[in-house]
């Protein structure tokens, strides 16, 4: 939930150029999610920007999903440009897709979104050093700074910040909003691109956005609330 | 026939793809000039990437190449390259089904004085294992040669096994033609039949010169380890009285399991014999000294064709 405003943001707020009903569209922009557990999210996105019915969302997590709605995503679904779950890939992926639009379709766009913990795998950093050495100014990263992980506060299982020391370290342009800020978020993301750098937009954001007793709980990262929960998340949602 | 490294071969083949095929990009992991990867990326710079020593990043990143339409040889030792990246061939590449080649040189005991920790004897067992993969070693520089240029042709995730030394050239470049899941008969004998794959076909070669007129024995280059030509192996199997088999691997998950395998699944029952690594981690020496120690020389392979012939 922590990331539903940036995925809003890209999906709705005329960010990402994509035609839902043709998802292999050559020249689309390419939206990866790295931090794969955040699913729900994606494929409710995904449903919303019509590239399948919302009513197969009642097939998410269970066997012969006809879209293969995975616990993870899988590029079986429709949108889904790669598989992911296991923390730390996304970002050299979405390079790749990069490296490999960059000529024929200049003004594409990669983006994608990881989480903070998943900045303790050392492949981000690889990928960040990649990056910047081919100037892969048409990659975009965001960081979904939930501060939260599984086990634990991200800075209590292994801190990563400094995060824009790092990525201006890395060689990358850095800014660092409020990722639940509309006006932040759509200032970020329609910044022109530069000529040398990739960015990384740091967004500090909470984990259960809009669910009282969910925000900031190390407790909710992989649980789903029972009915009497859901009914109570769902009030202060509406 | 060419005499060569199936390195010197990929290396080749790359070359050739580049003019024919504009799709092929080529990765490597900062040891291009070994693996021969540089051969493509002095022609081709702006479809060759050096990504560093980070080969997790590197087959991700050819996984991303692959997603926008490109066919990216990813390269590095084998070693490093299925050591360093088994999740990311998982994910990224096997299970999302994406269109990599992954080439792993100086593979087995025969990249020799390296030591242990660069002889890599466990990647066809791993590749084997992994849903979608298809694996391929050829056996000397014309094959490797031509693979390059068949996985060009595949659509599908494939890692492709090479070795550091030269070894003997076995296919005519102006006959052969190599097809990604036949293996091939390079002599047809009643006695034995020996499935080698890679550099242990050379041996097997060897191991025959020693035999003379004494056996009359049939070799089979199993150049496809996934997916295996079940009726070449029915077929020879049936034509001969034992059967051996031979390859610069750990003995679990190999060929010889590969091959046991369809035997069992058949009902096949014939004397056997692998000739692989024993289970075990080598140690530094040359080559030739380790394929003696350690089991997988020719000497080895005629003192095995003689005792299962007892």
């Amino acid at each position: 939930m922590s990331a539903t405003d940036l995925l809003t943001a890209l999906y709705f707020g005329d960010i990402l150029q994509y035609d839902s009903k043709d998802p292999h569209k050559p020249g689309r922009d390419r939206f990866l999610l790295s931090k794969g557990h955040a699913s729900a999210l994606l494929y409710c996105t995904l449903a919303e920007a019509g590239y399948f019915p919302e009513e197969d969302l009642a097939d998410y997590r269970k066997i012969n999903s006809k879209l293969f709605l995975s616990g993870h995503p899988h590029p079986k679904t429709p949108g889904v440009e790669i598989a992911s779950g296991s923390l730390g890939q996304g970002l050299s992926v979405a390079h790749g897709i990069a490296l490999g639009i960059r000529n024929e379709f200049p003004s594409a766009r990669v983006y994608v979104v990881m989480g903070d913990g998943e900045l303790q795998e050392g492949q981000v950093w690889e990928a960040a050093m990649s990056a910047a050495k081919f100037k892969s100014t048409n990659l975009i990263a965001i960081v979904d700074n939930n501060k939260v992980a599984q086990d634990n506060l991200t800075k209590d299982l292994k801190d990563i910040e400094p995060l824009e020391d790092k990525w201006r370290a890395f060689g990358w342009e850095t800014l660092r909003i409020d990722g639940h800020d509309m006006s932040q978020i759509m200032d970020a993301l329609q910044k022109p691109v530069g000529k040398e750098k990739p960015r990384v937009i740091i967004a500090d954001t909470i984990k259960g956005k809009g669910v009282s007793f969910m925000e900031g709980q190390t407790a909710w990262h992989g649980v789903a609330p029972n009915d009497e929960k859901l009914e109570a998340a769902l009030k202060e949602l509406a | 026939m060419v005499d060569g490294a199936t390195r010197d071969g990929y290396g080749a083949g790359l070359v050739e793809l580049g003019t024919s095929n504009p799709n092929v990009v080529v990765l490597d992991s900062g040891v291009s000039d070994s693996t021969r990867s540089k051969k493509f990326g002095d022609k081709f710079p702006d479809r060759f990437f050096n990504m560093g020593i980070s080969e997790g990043d590197m087959v991700c990143t050819a996984a991303g190449l692959a997603q926008a339409g490109k066919i990216p040889f990813a390269t590095s030792f084998a070693c490093f390259l299925l050591g360093r990246s088994m999740d990311q061939t998982l994910v990224s590449v096997a299970y999302s089904n994406t269109n990599v080649k992954l080439v792993g040189t100086h593979s087995g005991l025969a990249v020799g004085e390296d030591g242990p920790s660069a002889q890599m004897i466990v990647d066809i067992a791993y590749t084997r294992a992994i849903p979608n993969m298809t694996v391929i070693q050829p056996a000397d520089w014309e094959e490797a040669r031509q693979a390059t240029i068949a996985l060009a042709n595949y659509k599908g995730p494939a890692y492709m096994r090479l070795g550091r030394s030269n070894v003997k050239g076995i296919y005519d470049p102006k006959t052969y033609k190599f097809e990604i899941g036949k293996a091939s008969v390079i002599k047809q004998g009643s006695d034995a039949v020996v499935f080698a794959t890679g550099s242990m076909v050379e041996e097997t070669m060897k191991a025959l010169e020693q035999l003379g007129t004494e056996m009359n024995v049939t070799v089979v280059n199993v150049s496809t380890l996934k997916p295996l030509d079940e009726a070449t192996i029915i077929d020879q199997v049936g034509k001969n009285k034992i059967v051996i088999t031979a390859e610069d691997h750990n003995r679990i998950g190999g060929l010889g399991d590969a091959v046991c395998e369809v035997l069992m699944n058949h009902q096949i029952c014939k004397p056997f014999k692998r000739i692989a690594v024993n289970d075990t981690f080598a140690e530094t020496g040359s080559a030739s000294e380790l394929y003696e120690k350690y089991g997988l020389s020719a000497n080895h392979i005629v003192r095995a064709l003689r005792e299962v012939k007892a």
